[in-house]
């Protein structure tokens, strides 16, 4: 089969992320090539560099063996490469045929006859009926992902991506959908289909490419494929997506160890907060930290990690339960008091909340401490101090910066993370929730971030790890608790056993 | 790098006299004859220069209000009603408290509540965008329509001073003033305005207060991870920034006008909008911007009468200002950036 498209390291940084790392990709007409990988595991980032959304910043993409540059959408389309975005395009107040008939240069007049003929021939191939006169917003969601498809054939496309099609269909409209993408790819297409689920991307892949971290860390060939029974290669994907890869100096399991009989230093118990647009809520979720225990919460991303982080740090009110730090109770202390007695959070989103950007790495410093003293006498900042106390931790920390007055947004990823570390520790810290703390990270810093992790612990301080990376978990966790819509599903201890138990627990399969 | 940040700030203001110029050759001026006519009205002859100051006085409490608004994020561009309302209560309050207690006191009393009236209503913008997240940029202006038309209404049947046939308050006496720099007739609101100025340039930069307040205008979201009262401080700088419009308005009646008179606007608000953003929100550049802003329309203001110039080309000229200004800007951003990539 045609070699249409291939990616040769390709990379892309954002402020403070790696979201693509010299990834390699061969995309081949007539064959669905599935992107699978968790959120941020960077697949978006690379169906926007493949459809001229964004520009990589290493790396080649040639096509049809030729080097090319995919400055925008525009060139893109011209290329032959359909996208289907996550969020369907289409205009709702216009019908599917008016939609399919955008874009077209202003001055021609709307080929209408043209339109349905041609829209005609393409369905009767591929057994779609489309009512070309029914408004765009009275069409399911699989009805107008059809639209979009048809857009990109009329587009004479010859690579069609599909980014996240499924996620919002039907059990059927992902049949219907699965179908589709198999007469297409005969028909000589090549089909990219990102999804993060196992077994469509078994049922419907001719070729899968594992992606993790911005990494890519496996491809399972056609050959492969065709050759296993369903259950090898799920548990063959599952080893790619969550399980150690060999040569990763990061190999190292964490000997779970016997904990002494020591009081918990962190007791939650039957801590709820309702469900909102967006998550779950909690639902009654209990647990404990002792001293020096570093409790792992894993889960897929959006199952109430970072609902459960903030409500522990105040950040939002919990409707029932409790909280106690060292036997005090903490439910009715705001963030600040929370703060001052030792229960410290960790932000997984360094860029969105844990800093700003514009202000200095000073500040940034003590952003969470505006107006105490020391450093602010009576309100007024006390910028002689400031300045020196930050000195001090970023030597402490070993924060890489021109000078602690340079705006915090001109920082790496890794050493944002390192200056948020710091500030969580600093001053009594007792018991720390670190959520994703390597998330976005390179290898280096990573290793750093788990490193301190297992210091902070070995001090005697209470870890919880909230990580969508199992690895990780193993790693650095003595007990693992896995979250499911809300709620904890159950607590493995970390082990041999541990690994595929949690790995299977995660992704919706029973333990 | 100063020179370069002056340049980028005086360099707009060159090319925009320029542009200006060519309108005024198309409207059949003489772009330097006008020029120099501004200048010599606004900035070297004695009247106009102290005519100039006065002028300040209202703009400083302007440039204060959407200084501390702007920085902490808030779009305040209901100045106007705020002015309007705090003059009119200003204007309803002196006249009658003179004849009561001592005039120092009448003119302090005058001022707090012009102060607090304008806070009150900037209170229903504040609570929307607080805890519903309105569009305080749509709200405000809403606002400012409501309140110049309020402020009439109040003018022409609630205060209306019953001794003159012109719809308008009743006269503050000239010795009941706010009193006069030395000799001249300058205004003591310009030393006022200019501590507005300076003390919220201060609060913003040096104080716990001001750092909550940008953190909040910068990253609302990493203001409530940092434990935060985002509602609170939201609710704390519409009343800071209204409060000092009405201070305005209140500081423009008592120490210059006396009294309000039926449809009087003179949108200070909207006028030193863009001079803020061309002092880039820093207090002591706004000081100097809207002291060029004051020669250009107390300058513009006798040019109309002379030349046959509308005064609004003051508005025209700053307009262009910004839009050059903006340009600029964005050009010396894409060459950060070539230089940025070049060197990596």
């Amino acid at each position: 089969m045609a070699e249409t498209i291939v990616l040769e390291g390709v990379t892309k940084r954002f402020p403070g992320v790696v979201a693509n790392d010299h990834v390699d990709l061969t995309i081949r007409s007539g064959e669905v090539h599935v992107l699978l990988g968790e959120n941020g595991a960077g697949k978006s980032t690379l169906i926007d560099m493949l459809s001229g959304v964004q520009q990589p910043d290493g790396g080649r993409i040639l096509i049809d063996g030729k080097e090319a540059t995919i400055s925008s959408p525009k060139l893109a389309l011209a290329l032959g490469i359909g996208t289907v975005f996550q969020h369907t395009m289409l205009v709702p107040t216009l019908t599917a045929g008016e939609n399919l008939l955008l874009g077209a240069p202003w001055w021609q007049m709307p080929q209408k006859s043209e339109l349905k003929a041609r829209v005609a021939e393409i369905s009767k191939n591929l057994g779609l009926a489309i009512d070309l006169n029914a408004l765009a917003a009275d069409l399911s969601l699989g009805e107008q992902q059809q639209v979009e498809i048809l857009r990109a054939l009329l587009r004479q496309s010859r690579v069609l991506i599909l980014d996240e099609s499924t996620s919002m269909l039907t059990p059927k409209g992902i049949e219907d959908l699965g179908a589709l993408m198999r007469k297409l790819a005969k028909q000589g297409l090549a089909i990219v289909f990102i999804t993060h689920k196992l077994k469509e991307a078994v049922a419907f892949g001719d070729r899968i490419s594992v992606l993790k971290l911005g990494r890519k860390v496996g491809e399972i060939t056609a050959e492969e494929l065709k050759s296993r029974d369903e259950p090898t290669i799920i548990a063959e994907i599952v080893e790619m997506m969550f399980g150690r890869r060999s040569g990763d100096p990061e190999a190292g399991r964490r000997e779970p160890r016997i904990q002494p009989a020591a009081d918990p230093l962190l007791e939650v118990r039957g801590l709820s907060l309702p469900a909102a647009s967006g998550h779950h809520g909690l639902k009654s979720i209990s647990f404990d930290v002792r001293p020096g225990e570093i409790l792992g919460l894993a889960g897929i991303d959006g199952n109430g990690q970072k609902q459960l982080a903030e409500t522990l740090a105040g950040q939002r009110r919990a409707v029932a339960g409790s909280i106690r730090l060292n036997g005090a109770e903490l439910i009715s202390k705001n963030q600040a008091e929370r703060r001052a007695m030792g229960l410290r959070y960790l932000t997984d989103d360094r860029l969105g909340e844990g800093t700003v950007g514009t202000l200095a790495v000073a500040t940034n410093f003590f952003l969470k401490e505006i107006g105490r003293e020391p450093l602010w006498l009576r309100g007024i900042e006390q910028r002689r101090a400031i300045a020196s106390r930050a000195g001090a931790l970023v030597k402490e920390y070993d924060v890489r910066t021109p000078s602690v007055h340079t705006p915090v947004g001109r920082l790496s990823g890794g050493n944002i993370q390192k200056l948020i570390i710091a500030r969580e520790l600093v001053d009594g810290a007792r018991a720390i929730i670190f959520n994703k703390p390597t998330h976005g990270l390179d290898l280096s810093n990573t290793l750093a971030t788990r490193e301190r992790i297992r210091e902070i612990a070995a001090a005697g301080l209470g870890v919880v790890l909230i990580s969508t990376d199992l690895e990780e978990l193993l790693a650095l966790a003595d007990r693992i608790a896995v979250m499911s819509g809300g709620a904890i599903s159950g607590f493995v201890d970390n082990g041999e056993a541990a690994h595929s138990a949690i790995g299977r627990l995660m992704i919706g399969l029973a333990a | 790098m100063i020179i370069e940040r002056i340049s980028l700030a005086l360099g707009p203001i060159v090319i925009a006299l320029v542009l200006a110029g060519i309108i005024l050759i198309v409207a059949g001026v003489n772009p330097v004859s006008y020029y120099a006519y501004v200048l010599q009205r606004g900035l070297f002859s004695w009247i106009g220069l102290q005519q100039t100051l006065t002028r300040m006085a209202p703009l400083l409490f302007i440039a204060a209000s959407l200084i501390v608004a702007f920085r902490a994020g808030i779009w305040n561009l209901g100045t106007d009603g705020q002015f309007l309302l705090g003059a009119v209560t200003a204007a309803a309050a002196a006249p009658l408290l003179v004849t009561v207690i001592p005039v120092w006191l009448a003119v302090l009393l005058s001022m707090a509540l012009a102060t607090g009236v304008a806070m009150l209503w900037s209170l229903v913008p504040a609570l929307l965008r607080a805890y519903q997240g309105v569009n305080e940029i749509i709200t405000t202006l809403m606002m400012t329509f409501l309140g110049a038309s309020f402020a009439n209404v109040l003018v022409k049947l609630v205060f209306l001073d019953p001794a003159t046939t012109v719809p308008q308050t009743r006269t503050l006496a000239v010795e009941d003033r706010l009193p006069r720099l030395f000799d001249t007739t300058v205004t003591s609101g310009l030393l006022l305005g200019l501590v507005a100025v300076i003390a919220v340039h201060l609060m913003m930069t040096r104080t716990a207060l001001g750092l909550k307040l940008r953190v909040v205008g910068a990253n609302p979201r990493a203001a409530l991870h940092a434990g935060l009262d985002v509602p609170g401080l939201t609710i704390l700088v519409f009343a800071l920034s209204a409060g000092l419009a009405g201070l305005a308005g209140a500081v423009d009646i008592l120490g210059v006008y006396g009294n309000v008179r039926a449809d009087w606007n003179p949108a200070y608000g909207m006028a030193v909008i863009p001079v803020v953003f061309l002092a880039r929100m820093n207090g002591f550049a706004a000081i100097a911007f809207v002291f060029l802003f004051s020669v250009l329309s107390i300058g513009g203001e006798s040019a109309a009468r002379r030349l046959g110039v509308p005064q609004d080309f003051t508005l025209v000229f700053v307009a262009i200002t910004l839009i050059v200004l903006a340009l600029a800007e964005y050009i010396a951003q894409h060459r950060a950036a070539a230089r940025e990539v070049r060197t990596t």
